[in-house]
Protein backbone atom coordinates (compact mmCIF):
# COMPACT_ATOMS: atom_id res chain seq x y z
CA UNK A 1 0.00 0.00 0.00
CA UNK A 2 0.95 3.17 -0.66
CA UNK A 3 1.76 5.81 1.84
CA UNK A 4 0.13 9.10 0.84
CA UNK A 5 -2.00 11.73 3.66
CA UNK A 6 -5.16 10.25 2.49
CA UNK A 7 -4.34 6.40 3.44
CA UNK A 8 -2.12 7.65 6.43
CA UNK A 9 -5.28 9.70 7.79
CA UNK A 10 -7.89 7.17 6.86
CA UNK A 11 -5.43 4.36 8.95
CA UNK A 12 -5.34 6.65 12.17
CA UNK A 13 -8.82 7.76 11.74
CA UNK A 14 -9.60 3.63 11.87
CA UNK A 15 -6.63 3.11 15.11
CA UNK A 16 -8.91 5.50 16.79
CA UNK A 17 -12.00 3.86 16.47
CA UNK A 18 -10.27 0.75 17.68
CA UNK A 19 -8.45 1.74 20.43
CA UNK A 20 -11.61 3.64 21.41
CA UNK A 21 -13.74 0.57 21.10
CA UNK A 22 -10.94 -1.10 23.28
CA UNK A 23 -10.87 1.90 26.05
CA UNK A 24 -14.42 1.57 26.07
CA UNK A 25 -14.23 -2.19 26.71
CA UNK A 26 -12.04 -2.20 29.13
CA UNK A 27 -13.02 0.61 31.22
CA UNK A 28 -16.74 0.93 31.10
CA UNK A 29 -18.15 -2.96 30.83
CA UNK A 30 -17.98 -5.34 33.08
CA UNK A 31 -16.44 -8.66 32.05
CA UNK A 32 -19.66 -10.74 31.71
CA UNK A 33 -21.17 -7.99 29.07
CA UNK A 34 -18.26 -8.62 27.52
CA UNK A 35 -18.48 -11.93 26.85
CA UNK A 36 -22.27 -11.85 26.27
CA UNK A 37 -22.11 -9.06 23.64
CA UNK A 38 -19.60 -10.84 22.12
CA UNK A 39 -21.65 -13.87 22.08
CA UNK A 40 -24.33 -12.16 20.79
CA UNK A 41 -22.62 -10.43 17.92
CA UNK A 42 -21.43 -13.78 17.06
CA UNK A 43 -24.41 -14.73 16.80
CA UNK A 44 -25.81 -11.59 14.46
CA UNK A 45 -22.43 -12.18 12.42
CA UNK A 46 -24.08 -15.22 10.49
CA UNK A 47 -27.35 -13.02 9.92
CA UNK A 48 -24.49 -10.32 8.04
CA UNK A 49 -23.34 -12.91 6.10
CA UNK A 50 -26.38 -13.46 4.74
CA UNK A 51 -27.07 -10.14 4.07
CA UNK A 52 -23.46 -9.83 2.61
CA UNK A 53 -24.72 -12.26 0.00
CA UNK A 54 -28.04 -10.80 -0.71
CA UNK A 55 -26.61 -7.14 -0.69
CA UNK A 56 -23.22 -7.34 -1.72
CA UNK A 57 -22.91 -9.87 -3.76
CA UNK A 58 -25.91 -10.40 -5.75
CA UNK A 59 -26.36 -6.50 -5.23
CA UNK A 60 -30.04 -7.19 -4.24
CA UNK A 61 -31.91 -5.83 -1.34
CA UNK A 62 -33.59 -8.62 0.40
CA UNK A 63 -36.37 -7.98 2.42
CA UNK A 64 -37.28 -10.93 3.50
CA UNK A 65 -34.88 -11.45 6.15
CA UNK A 66 -37.08 -10.17 8.53
CA UNK A 67 -39.55 -13.17 8.25
CA UNK A 68 -36.74 -16.00 7.96
CA UNK A 69 -34.76 -14.66 10.79
CA UNK A 70 -38.28 -15.10 12.90
CA UNK A 71 -38.69 -18.35 10.33
CA UNK A 72 -35.35 -19.43 12.22
CA UNK A 73 -36.61 -18.53 15.63
CA UNK A 74 -40.17 -20.55 15.31
CA UNK A 75 -38.53 -23.85 14.16
CA UNK A 76 -35.39 -23.69 16.30
CA UNK A 77 -37.55 -22.83 19.82
CA UNK A 78 -40.52 -25.62 18.62
CA UNK A 79 -37.93 -28.40 18.16
CA UNK A 80 -35.91 -26.94 21.30
CA UNK A 81 -39.25 -27.27 23.09
CA UNK A 82 -39.72 -30.76 22.32
CA UNK A 83 -36.61 -31.85 23.32
CA UNK A 84 -34.50 -31.93 19.54
CA UNK A 85 -32.44 -28.59 19.67
CA UNK A 86 -29.99 -29.27 17.32
CA UNK A 87 -32.41 -31.00 14.48
CA UNK A 88 -34.16 -27.58 15.19
CA UNK A 89 -31.04 -25.26 14.42
CA UNK A 90 -30.88 -27.78 10.74
CA UNK A 91 -34.43 -27.82 9.77
CA UNK A 92 -34.75 -23.90 10.54
CA UNK A 93 -31.44 -23.54 8.19
CA UNK A 94 -33.87 -25.68 5.00
CA UNK A 95 -36.75 -23.80 6.11
CA UNK A 96 -34.66 -20.61 5.69
CA UNK A 97 -33.38 -21.25 2.30
CA UNK A 98 -36.28 -22.64 1.41
CA UNK A 99 -38.42 -18.89 1.70
CA UNK A 100 -35.32 -17.64 0.14
CA UNK A 101 -35.75 -20.15 -3.03
CA UNK A 102 -39.58 -18.42 -2.55
CA UNK A 103 -38.26 -14.71 -3.15
CA UNK A 104 -35.88 -16.14 -5.82
CA UNK A 105 -38.86 -17.47 -8.00
CA UNK A 106 -40.80 -14.34 -7.60
CA UNK A 107 -37.83 -12.28 -8.41
CA UNK A 108 -36.76 -14.04 -11.68
CA UNK A 109 -39.79 -16.20 -13.06
CA UNK A 110 -42.53 -14.44 -12.20
CA UNK A 111 -40.90 -10.69 -12.73
CA UNK A 112 -41.82 -9.39 -8.98
CA UNK A 113 -39.81 -6.28 -8.17
CA UNK A 114 -37.25 -7.29 -5.59
CA UNK A 115 -37.99 -5.16 -3.02
CA UNK A 116 -41.79 -5.93 -3.34
CA UNK A 117 -40.87 -9.84 -3.58
CA UNK A 118 -38.95 -9.40 -0.51
CA UNK A 119 -41.84 -7.61 1.90
CA UNK A 120 -44.50 -10.65 -0.22
CA UNK A 121 -42.45 -13.80 1.32
CA UNK A 122 -41.83 -11.75 4.88
CA UNK A 123 -45.23 -11.02 4.91
CA UNK A 124 -46.52 -14.52 4.07
CA UNK A 125 -44.12 -16.09 6.65
CA UNK A 126 -45.39 -13.62 9.16
CA UNK A 127 -48.25 -16.22 8.96
CA UNK A 128 -46.34 -19.09 8.67
CA UNK A 129 -43.97 -18.42 11.71
CA UNK A 130 -47.48 -17.84 14.26
CA UNK A 131 -48.56 -20.83 12.81
CA UNK A 132 -45.51 -22.87 13.82
CA UNK A 133 -45.70 -21.45 17.01
CA UNK A 134 -48.77 -21.30 17.70
CA UNK A 135 -48.83 -18.64 20.07
CA UNK A 136 -46.61 -15.60 20.36
CA UNK A 137 -43.67 -16.55 22.46
CA UNK A 138 -42.03 -19.14 24.10
CA UNK A 139 -39.80 -20.25 26.60
CA UNK A 140 -37.45 -22.59 26.75
CA UNK A 141 -36.47 -23.00 30.45
CA UNK A 142 -35.76 -25.98 32.07
CA UNK A 143 -35.25 -27.25 27.99
CA UNK A 144 -31.91 -28.47 26.37
CA UNK A 145 -30.49 -26.55 23.99
CA UNK A 146 -27.46 -26.02 21.76
CA UNK A 147 -25.79 -24.49 24.51
CA UNK A 148 -26.78 -26.58 26.79
CA UNK A 149 -25.73 -29.73 25.42
CA UNK A 150 -21.66 -27.91 24.61
CA UNK A 151 -21.55 -26.72 28.43
CA UNK A 152 -20.65 -30.71 29.31
CA UNK A 153 -17.58 -30.18 26.86
CA UNK A 154 -16.24 -26.82 26.79
CA UNK A 155 -16.59 -25.79 30.19
CA UNK A 156 -16.85 -22.25 31.56
CA UNK A 157 -16.77 -19.77 28.04
CA UNK A 158 -19.19 -22.63 26.58
CA UNK A 159 -21.26 -20.05 24.96
CA UNK A 160 -19.04 -18.09 23.15
CA UNK A 161 -16.76 -20.93 22.21
CA UNK A 162 -20.02 -22.62 20.66
CA UNK A 163 -20.83 -19.23 18.90
CA UNK A 164 -17.32 -18.83 17.56
CA UNK A 165 -16.89 -22.57 16.30
CA UNK A 166 -20.40 -22.45 14.26
CA UNK A 167 -18.94 -18.66 12.86
CA UNK A 168 -15.67 -19.85 11.64
CA UNK A 169 -17.24 -22.99 10.08
CA UNK A 170 -20.27 -21.01 8.12
CA UNK A 171 -17.39 -18.46 7.54
CA UNK A 172 -14.98 -20.76 6.43
CA UNK A 173 -18.01 -22.83 4.21
CA UNK A 174 -19.15 -19.47 2.47
CA UNK A 175 -15.16 -18.88 1.71
CA UNK A 176 -14.42 -21.82 0.10
CA UNK A 177 -17.86 -21.96 -1.79
CA UNK A 178 -17.41 -18.47 -3.19
CA UNK A 179 -13.77 -19.90 -4.41
CA UNK A 180 -16.23 -22.72 -6.42
CA UNK A 181 -17.21 -22.52 -10.11
CA UNK A 182 -20.51 -22.05 -8.57
CA UNK A 183 -19.78 -19.47 -6.48
CA UNK A 184 -17.87 -17.57 -9.00
CA UNK A 185 -20.89 -17.99 -11.43
CA UNK A 186 -23.35 -16.41 -8.02
CA UNK A 187 -20.47 -13.74 -7.86
CA UNK A 188 -20.33 -12.78 -11.37
CA UNK A 189 -24.21 -12.70 -11.66
CA UNK A 190 -24.16 -9.53 -8.67
CA UNK A 191 -21.23 -8.27 -10.86
CA UNK A 192 -22.36 -8.22 -14.87
CA UNK A 193 -25.91 -9.92 -15.40
CA UNK A 194 -24.82 -9.95 -19.06
CA UNK A 195 -21.89 -11.98 -18.94
CA UNK A 196 -22.91 -14.06 -17.10
CA UNK A 197 -25.39 -15.20 -19.73
CA UNK A 198 -23.19 -15.30 -22.58
CA UNK A 199 -21.04 -17.15 -20.50
CA UNK A 200 -23.97 -20.13 -20.63
CA UNK A 201 -24.85 -19.57 -16.84
CA UNK A 202 -28.44 -19.86 -15.79
CA UNK A 203 -28.45 -16.24 -14.16
CA UNK A 204 -31.94 -17.04 -13.01
CA UNK A 205 -30.47 -20.32 -11.38
CA UNK A 206 -27.68 -18.55 -9.68
CA UNK A 207 -29.86 -15.73 -8.05
CA UNK A 208 -32.45 -18.56 -6.30
CA UNK A 209 -29.45 -20.42 -5.03
CA UNK A 210 -27.80 -16.99 -3.89
CA UNK A 211 -31.41 -16.32 -1.92
CA UNK A 212 -31.84 -19.72 -0.25
CA UNK A 213 -28.05 -19.06 0.76
CA UNK A 214 -28.68 -15.77 2.51
CA UNK A 215 -32.26 -16.90 4.06
CA UNK A 216 -30.55 -20.39 5.44
CA UNK A 217 -27.66 -18.06 7.29
CA UNK A 218 -30.31 -15.22 8.32
CA UNK A 219 -32.60 -18.57 9.56
CA UNK A 220 -29.77 -20.15 11.11
CA UNK A 221 -29.12 -17.55 12.72
CA UNK A 222 -32.29 -17.00 14.29
CA UNK A 223 -32.26 -20.41 15.27
CA UNK A 224 -28.88 -19.66 17.19
CA UNK A 225 -30.28 -17.12 18.59
CA UNK A 226 -33.36 -18.32 19.71
CA UNK A 227 -31.77 -20.82 21.75
CA UNK A 228 -28.81 -18.60 23.09
CA UNK A 229 -31.79 -16.34 24.28
CA UNK A 230 -33.84 -19.65 25.35
CA UNK A 231 -36.57 -17.88 24.18
CA UNK A 232 -38.56 -17.49 20.77
CA UNK A 233 -40.73 -14.75 20.17
CA UNK A 234 -42.80 -13.63 16.62
CA UNK A 235 -41.77 -10.67 16.58
CA UNK A 236 -38.00 -10.82 17.26
CA UNK A 237 -37.56 -10.48 13.06
CA UNK A 238 -38.25 -7.00 13.43
CA UNK A 239 -35.73 -4.27 12.02
CA UNK A 240 -33.27 -7.10 11.45
CA UNK A 241 -32.39 -6.23 7.87
CA UNK A 242 -31.08 -2.98 9.46
CA UNK A 243 -29.13 -4.65 12.09
CA UNK A 244 -27.62 -6.41 9.55
CA UNK A 245 -27.05 -3.57 6.96
CA UNK A 246 -25.41 -1.50 9.40
CA UNK A 247 -22.88 -4.25 10.79
CA UNK A 248 -21.47 -4.79 6.94
CA UNK A 249 -21.40 -1.12 6.68
CA UNK A 250 -19.69 -0.66 9.95
CA UNK A 251 -17.16 -3.63 8.87
CA UNK A 252 -16.13 -2.40 6.20
CA UNK A 253 -15.14 0.58 7.49
CA UNK A 254 -11.95 -1.49 8.37
CA UNK A 255 -12.02 -3.93 5.27
CA UNK A 256 -11.70 -1.86 2.28
CA UNK A 257 -10.78 -3.87 -0.14
CA UNK A 258 -13.75 -5.74 -1.97
CA UNK A 259 -12.50 -9.12 -1.65
CA UNK A 260 -14.11 -11.98 -0.20
CA UNK A 261 -12.14 -12.21 2.42
CA UNK A 262 -13.04 -9.00 3.30
CA UNK A 263 -15.93 -8.95 2.95
CA UNK A 264 -16.61 -11.72 5.14
CA UNK A 265 -14.49 -10.52 7.72
CA UNK A 266 -16.48 -7.00 7.42
CA UNK A 267 -19.61 -8.97 7.86
CA UNK A 268 -18.37 -10.92 11.30
CA UNK A 269 -16.10 -8.14 12.52
CA UNK A 270 -19.05 -5.82 11.86
CA UNK A 271 -21.65 -7.54 14.14
CA UNK A 272 -19.57 -7.79 16.81
CA UNK A 273 -18.73 -4.14 16.81
CA UNK A 274 -22.03 -3.45 16.06
CA UNK A 275 -22.72 -5.19 19.31
CA UNK A 276 -20.44 -3.33 21.11
CA UNK A 277 -21.59 0.11 20.08
CA UNK A 278 -25.00 -1.27 21.33
CA UNK A 279 -23.74 -1.92 24.74
CA UNK A 280 -21.82 0.91 25.06
CA UNK A 281 -24.85 3.03 24.60
CA UNK A 282 -27.29 1.38 26.65
CA UNK A 283 -24.23 1.57 29.38
CA UNK A 284 -24.65 5.55 29.23
CA UNK A 285 -28.13 4.85 29.36
CA UNK A 286 -30.32 4.27 26.69
CA UNK A 287 -33.06 3.00 27.07
CA UNK A 288 -33.62 -0.40 25.27
CA UNK A 289 -36.92 0.64 23.14
CA UNK A 290 -34.64 2.60 21.55
CA UNK A 291 -32.20 -0.09 20.39
CA UNK A 292 -33.85 -0.20 16.71
CA UNK A 293 -33.78 3.62 16.11
CA UNK A 294 -30.06 3.70 16.94
CA UNK A 295 -29.74 0.86 14.31
CA UNK A 296 -31.56 3.42 11.59
CA UNK A 297 -29.13 5.80 12.51
CA UNK A 298 -26.31 4.35 12.23
CA UNK A 299 -27.04 2.99 8.96
CA UNK A 300 -28.15 6.57 8.20
CA UNK A 301 -24.61 8.01 9.16
CA UNK A 302 -22.25 5.16 7.71
CA UNK A 303 -24.00 5.57 4.15
CA UNK A 304 -24.11 9.47 4.17
CA UNK A 305 -20.15 9.42 5.16
CA UNK A 306 -19.29 9.84 1.30
CA UNK A 307 -21.33 12.53 1.05
CA UNK A 308 -20.95 14.12 3.98
CA UNK A 309 -17.19 14.08 3.67
CA UNK A 310 -17.49 15.32 0.03
CA UNK A 311 -20.03 18.61 1.69
CA UNK A 312 -16.69 19.11 4.01
CA UNK A 313 -14.18 19.01 1.03
CA UNK A 314 -16.21 21.70 -1.18
CA UNK A 315 -16.70 23.58 1.84
CA UNK A 316 -13.11 23.62 2.72
CA UNK A 317 -11.59 24.29 -0.29
CA UNK A 318 -14.43 27.20 -1.20
CA UNK A 319 -13.08 28.78 2.56
CA UNK A 320 -9.34 28.17 2.48
CA UNK A 321 -8.36 27.55 -0.78
CA UNK A 322 -7.05 30.96 -2.59
CA UNK A 323 -7.89 31.25 -6.64
CA UNK A 324 -11.04 29.10 -6.08
CA UNK A 325 -13.17 32.01 -5.36
CA UNK A 326 -15.31 32.60 -2.20
CA UNK A 327 -14.75 34.13 0.88
CA UNK A 328 -11.20 34.92 1.48
CA UNK A 329 -11.14 36.53 -2.00
CA UNK A 330 -14.20 38.28 -0.84
CA UNK B 1 -23.87 -24.49 -39.61
CA UNK B 2 -26.18 -21.25 -39.15
CA UNK B 3 -29.25 -21.03 -40.81
CA UNK B 4 -31.76 -18.54 -40.42
CA UNK B 5 -35.19 -19.16 -42.26
CA UNK B 6 -37.54 -16.41 -42.34
CA UNK B 7 -36.84 -14.55 -39.14
CA UNK B 8 -38.75 -11.58 -38.11
CA UNK B 9 -39.02 -9.28 -34.99
CA UNK B 10 -41.70 -6.56 -34.26
CA UNK B 11 -41.26 -4.32 -31.81
CA UNK B 12 -44.33 -2.85 -30.00
CA UNK B 13 -46.09 -4.73 -31.58
CA UNK B 14 -49.91 -3.28 -32.82
CA UNK B 15 -49.27 0.03 -31.17
CA UNK B 16 -48.66 3.35 -32.83
CA UNK B 17 -44.43 2.74 -32.11
CA UNK B 18 -44.83 -0.64 -33.85
CA UNK B 19 -41.15 -1.44 -35.59
CA UNK B 20 -40.47 -4.22 -37.91
CA UNK B 21 -36.66 -4.23 -36.64
CA UNK B 22 -36.29 -7.63 -39.07
CA UNK B 23 -38.23 -8.54 -41.73
CA UNK B 24 -37.86 -12.16 -43.54
CA UNK B 25 -34.19 -12.49 -42.71
CA UNK B 26 -33.00 -15.68 -44.64
CA UNK B 27 -29.10 -16.33 -43.87
CA UNK B 28 -27.13 -19.30 -44.64
CA UNK B 29 -23.43 -19.30 -42.61
CA UNK B 30 -20.91 -21.78 -43.92
CA UNK B 31 -18.63 -23.53 -41.32
CA UNK B 32 -15.35 -21.27 -41.32
CA UNK B 33 -17.43 -18.09 -42.62
CA UNK B 34 -16.24 -14.56 -41.59
CA UNK B 35 -19.36 -12.35 -42.20
CA UNK B 36 -18.98 -8.95 -41.93
CA UNK B 37 -22.56 -6.86 -41.48
CA UNK B 38 -22.79 -2.98 -42.21
CA UNK B 39 -25.94 -0.76 -42.59
CA UNK B 40 -26.81 2.33 -41.27
CA UNK B 41 -28.47 2.98 -37.54
CA UNK B 42 -31.86 1.12 -36.94
CA UNK B 43 -31.31 -1.07 -39.78
CA UNK B 44 -31.44 -4.60 -37.33
CA UNK B 45 -27.71 -5.31 -37.54
CA UNK B 46 -27.60 -5.84 -33.17
CA UNK B 47 -31.06 -6.98 -33.45
CA UNK B 48 -30.04 -9.89 -35.83
CA UNK B 49 -27.35 -10.47 -33.39
CA UNK B 50 -29.71 -10.80 -30.36
CA UNK B 51 -31.75 -13.02 -32.31
CA UNK B 52 -29.05 -15.21 -32.74
CA UNK B 53 -27.54 -15.45 -29.63
CA UNK B 54 -31.03 -15.54 -28.21
CA UNK B 55 -31.77 -12.22 -26.25
CA UNK B 56 -34.17 -11.21 -28.21
CA UNK B 57 -37.06 -14.07 -28.73
CA UNK B 58 -37.69 -14.05 -32.48
CA UNK B 59 -41.76 -13.45 -33.25
CA UNK B 60 -41.55 -15.48 -36.84
CA UNK B 61 -39.08 -18.03 -38.22
CA UNK B 62 -36.27 -20.52 -36.84
CA UNK B 63 -33.13 -20.34 -36.55
CA UNK B 64 -30.81 -23.74 -36.57
CA UNK B 65 -26.78 -24.04 -35.53
CA UNK B 66 -25.34 -27.01 -36.61
CA UNK B 67 -28.18 -28.83 -37.78
CA UNK B 68 -30.13 -28.56 -34.91
CA UNK B 69 -33.17 -26.18 -34.12
CA UNK B 70 -32.58 -23.49 -31.00
CA UNK B 71 -35.58 -21.05 -32.09
CA UNK B 72 -36.77 -21.54 -28.56
CA UNK B 73 -33.29 -22.20 -26.96
CA UNK B 74 -32.92 -20.17 -24.19
CA UNK B 75 -29.71 -17.35 -24.40
CA UNK B 76 -27.48 -18.64 -22.04
CA UNK B 77 -28.47 -22.48 -23.09
CA UNK B 78 -27.10 -21.07 -26.71
CA UNK B 79 -24.00 -19.53 -25.38
CA UNK B 80 -22.41 -22.78 -24.66
CA UNK B 81 -21.54 -22.67 -28.51
CA UNK B 82 -22.25 -19.09 -29.10
CA UNK B 83 -18.96 -16.55 -28.00
CA UNK B 84 -20.01 -13.23 -27.99
CA UNK B 85 -18.85 -9.47 -27.90
CA UNK B 86 -20.38 -6.65 -27.12
CA UNK B 87 -19.89 -2.44 -28.10
CA UNK B 88 -20.03 -1.42 -24.08
CA UNK B 89 -16.45 -2.96 -23.01
CA UNK B 90 -18.07 -2.66 -19.37
CA UNK B 91 -20.53 -5.75 -20.31
CA UNK B 92 -18.06 -8.96 -21.17
CA UNK B 93 -16.45 -9.01 -17.95
CA UNK B 94 -17.24 -8.84 -14.06
CA UNK B 95 -15.68 -5.75 -12.78
CA UNK B 96 -14.78 -7.11 -9.14
CA UNK B 97 -13.41 -10.60 -10.04
CA UNK B 98 -10.17 -10.77 -10.76
CA UNK B 99 -8.74 -11.66 -14.36
CA UNK B 100 -7.87 -15.44 -13.40
CA UNK B 101 -11.14 -15.65 -11.95
CA UNK B 102 -12.99 -14.32 -15.15
CA UNK B 103 -11.11 -16.34 -16.76
CA UNK B 104 -12.11 -19.46 -14.97
CA UNK B 105 -15.54 -18.43 -15.44
CA UNK B 106 -15.50 -18.41 -19.16
CA UNK B 107 -13.12 -21.56 -18.97
CA UNK B 108 -16.30 -23.22 -18.02
CA UNK B 109 -18.16 -22.63 -20.72
CA UNK B 110 -21.16 -25.12 -21.39
CA UNK B 111 -19.64 -27.51 -18.60
CA UNK B 112 -22.09 -27.80 -15.25
CA UNK B 113 -21.28 -25.50 -12.90
CA UNK B 114 -19.35 -27.86 -10.05
CA UNK B 115 -18.55 -27.19 -6.31
CA UNK B 116 -14.93 -27.70 -7.82
CA UNK B 117 -12.41 -24.84 -7.33
CA UNK B 118 -12.99 -22.23 -9.84
CA UNK B 119 -9.81 -21.83 -10.77
CA UNK B 120 -7.60 -24.97 -10.54
CA UNK B 121 -3.53 -24.75 -10.23
CA UNK B 122 -3.15 -26.50 -13.96
CA UNK B 123 -5.67 -23.62 -15.36
CA UNK B 124 -3.39 -20.93 -14.67
CA UNK B 125 -0.20 -21.67 -16.50
CA UNK B 126 -2.85 -21.86 -19.20
CA UNK B 127 -4.57 -18.67 -18.38
CA UNK B 128 -1.23 -16.74 -18.14
CA UNK B 129 0.26 -18.43 -22.20
CA UNK B 130 -3.24 -17.32 -23.34
CA UNK B 131 -3.06 -13.91 -21.72
CA UNK B 132 0.66 -13.35 -23.25
CA UNK B 133 -0.57 -13.79 -26.39
CA UNK B 134 -2.85 -10.87 -26.24
CA UNK B 135 0.96 -8.83 -25.34
CA UNK B 136 -1.00 -6.46 -23.24
CA UNK B 137 1.33 -7.87 -20.13
CA UNK B 138 -2.14 -8.81 -18.44
CA UNK B 139 -0.53 -11.87 -17.84
CA UNK B 140 1.76 -10.58 -14.89
CA UNK B 141 -1.23 -8.90 -13.34
CA UNK B 142 -3.89 -12.00 -13.20
CA UNK B 143 -4.72 -10.88 -9.25
CA UNK B 144 -6.13 -7.45 -10.87
CA UNK B 145 -9.83 -6.93 -10.19
CA UNK B 146 -11.09 -6.55 -14.22
CA UNK B 147 -12.65 -2.88 -13.04
CA UNK B 148 -9.04 -1.69 -12.79
CA UNK B 149 -8.27 -1.93 -16.87
CA UNK B 150 -8.91 0.23 -19.34
CA UNK B 151 -11.47 -0.42 -21.90
CA UNK B 152 -9.61 -1.76 -24.96
CA UNK B 153 -7.71 -4.09 -22.14
CA UNK B 154 -11.45 -5.33 -21.28
CA UNK B 155 -12.32 -5.63 -25.03
CA UNK B 156 -8.56 -7.91 -25.47
CA UNK B 157 -9.93 -9.83 -22.32
CA UNK B 158 -13.39 -11.10 -23.30
CA UNK B 159 -12.62 -11.53 -26.49
CA UNK B 160 -9.91 -14.21 -24.94
CA UNK B 161 -12.61 -15.29 -22.76
CA UNK B 162 -15.51 -15.50 -25.54
CA UNK B 163 -13.21 -18.09 -27.58
CA UNK B 164 -10.69 -19.50 -24.51
CA UNK B 165 -13.64 -22.35 -25.22
CA UNK B 166 -13.66 -22.46 -29.06
CA UNK B 167 -17.30 -21.57 -29.76
CA UNK B 168 -19.12 -22.69 -33.12
CA UNK B 169 -19.99 -19.46 -33.55
CA UNK B 170 -18.45 -16.08 -32.25
CA UNK B 171 -20.68 -12.94 -32.71
CA UNK B 172 -19.20 -9.37 -32.19
CA UNK B 173 -21.53 -6.43 -32.35
CA UNK B 174 -19.14 -3.70 -33.05
CA UNK B 175 -16.72 -4.79 -30.19
CA UNK B 176 -14.07 -2.11 -31.30
CA UNK B 177 -16.65 1.35 -31.71
CA UNK B 178 -15.84 2.35 -28.01
CA UNK B 179 -12.30 1.99 -28.09
CA UNK B 180 -9.77 4.88 -29.74
CA UNK B 181 -8.48 4.12 -33.15
CA UNK B 182 -5.23 2.43 -32.13
CA UNK B 183 -6.61 -0.05 -29.44
CA UNK B 184 -9.44 -0.51 -32.01
CA UNK B 185 -6.77 -1.34 -34.81
CA UNK B 186 -5.04 -3.96 -32.26
CA UNK B 187 -8.11 -5.40 -30.80
CA UNK B 188 -9.12 -5.90 -34.43
CA UNK B 189 -6.10 -7.51 -35.15
CA UNK B 190 -6.15 -9.62 -32.10
CA UNK B 191 -9.74 -10.63 -33.76
CA UNK B 192 -8.61 -11.80 -36.82
CA UNK B 193 -5.63 -14.24 -35.57
CA UNK B 194 -7.44 -15.83 -32.83
CA UNK B 195 -10.66 -16.13 -35.41
CA UNK B 196 -7.86 -17.36 -38.31
CA UNK B 197 -5.94 -19.93 -35.80
CA UNK B 198 -8.85 -21.91 -34.82
CA UNK B 199 -10.83 -21.37 -37.90
CA UNK B 200 -14.09 -19.94 -36.22
CA UNK B 201 -17.16 -19.17 -37.71
CA UNK B 202 -17.92 -15.35 -37.05
CA UNK B 203 -19.98 -12.58 -37.79
CA UNK B 204 -18.83 -9.43 -37.31
CA UNK B 205 -21.04 -5.82 -37.23
CA UNK B 206 -19.17 -2.89 -37.90
CA UNK B 207 -19.16 0.71 -38.68
CA UNK B 208 -16.15 0.75 -40.29
CA UNK B 209 -16.76 -0.43 -44.32
CA UNK B 210 -12.70 -0.52 -44.49
CA UNK B 211 -12.74 -2.99 -42.13
CA UNK B 212 -15.83 -4.72 -43.24
CA UNK B 213 -14.38 -4.78 -46.68
CA UNK B 214 -10.75 -5.81 -45.06
CA UNK B 215 -11.57 -8.38 -42.80
CA UNK B 216 -13.78 -11.93 -43.85
CA UNK B 217 -14.76 -13.27 -46.93
CA UNK B 218 -18.37 -12.00 -46.79
CA UNK B 219 -20.12 -9.14 -46.74
CA UNK B 220 -23.56 -8.34 -45.88
CA UNK B 221 -25.25 -4.86 -46.29
CA UNK B 222 -28.67 -4.27 -43.78
CA UNK B 223 -31.42 -1.89 -44.46
CA UNK B 224 -34.32 -1.26 -42.73
CA UNK B 225 -34.44 -5.16 -41.11
CA UNK B 226 -33.32 -6.11 -44.58
CA UNK B 227 -30.24 -8.17 -46.02
CA UNK B 228 -30.44 -6.05 -49.08
CA UNK B 229 -27.04 -6.70 -50.46
CA UNK B 230 -24.73 -10.05 -50.42
CA UNK B 231 -21.36 -8.96 -51.05
CA UNK B 232 -18.27 -12.10 -51.88
CA UNK B 233 -15.98 -13.73 -54.08
CA UNK B 234 -14.98 -12.03 -56.76
CA UNK B 235 -16.87 -8.86 -56.30
CA UNK B 236 -16.12 -8.67 -53.42
CA UNK B 237 -12.50 -8.31 -53.88
CA UNK B 238 -13.03 -5.92 -56.24
CA UNK B 239 -15.05 -3.44 -53.98
CA UNK B 240 -13.74 -0.12 -52.90
CA UNK B 241 -15.73 1.58 -50.46
CA UNK B 242 -17.45 4.34 -53.09
CA UNK B 243 -18.32 1.69 -54.75
CA UNK B 244 -20.27 -0.10 -51.91
CA UNK B 245 -21.45 3.58 -51.10
CA UNK B 246 -22.84 3.57 -54.32
CA UNK B 247 -24.66 0.19 -54.40
CA UNK B 248 -25.93 0.83 -51.31
CA UNK B 249 -27.74 4.39 -52.26
CA UNK B 250 -29.28 2.63 -55.21
CA UNK B 251 -30.38 -0.31 -53.48
CA UNK B 252 -31.78 0.75 -49.94
CA UNK B 253 -34.60 3.23 -49.28
CA UNK B 254 -32.70 5.80 -46.93
CA UNK B 255 -29.63 6.93 -47.91
CA UNK B 256 -25.79 5.65 -45.58
CA UNK B 257 -25.38 8.78 -43.28
CA UNK B 258 -21.90 10.23 -43.08
CA UNK B 259 -21.19 8.27 -39.71
CA UNK B 260 -20.56 4.99 -41.51
CA UNK B 261 -17.53 6.60 -43.64
CA UNK B 262 -16.35 6.47 -40.61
Amino acid sequence: MKLNRKTVISLLLKALILVFLIVIINTRLSETVVEGTFEKGLVFALLALGIFISFRILDIPDLSVDGTFTLGVAVSVMNAFNGNPIQGILLAILAGGLAGCVTGVLITKFNVQPILAGIITMTALYSINLKIMDRPNISLYRKDTLFTIMEKYFGAHYKLITCGIVVLIAGALMFTFLKTQAGMSLRATGDNEYMVRASSINSDRMKIIGFAIANALVSFSGAMYAQYSSAGDTNSGTGMLVVGLASIIIGEIFFTRHTILNGILAAVFGAIAYRFILAFAMNLGMDSNYTKLFSAIIVVIAISIPAIKNYFTTFYKRVFKKGNGGAVDA
Amino acid sequence: MLKLENVSITFNANTVNERKALRNINLDVKDGDFITVIGSNGAGKSTLMNAISGAYPIDEGSIYLDGKNITSLKEHKRATRIGRLFQDPLRGTAPNMTIEENLGLAYSRGKRRSLMPGIRKKDIGFFREKLSELDLGLEDRMKTPVGLLSGGQRQALTLLMATIVTPKLLLLDEHTAALDPKTAEKVMELTERIVKKDNITTIMITHNINNALKYGNKTLVMSQGKIILEIEGEERKNMTVEKLMKLYSDNADDSMSDKMLL
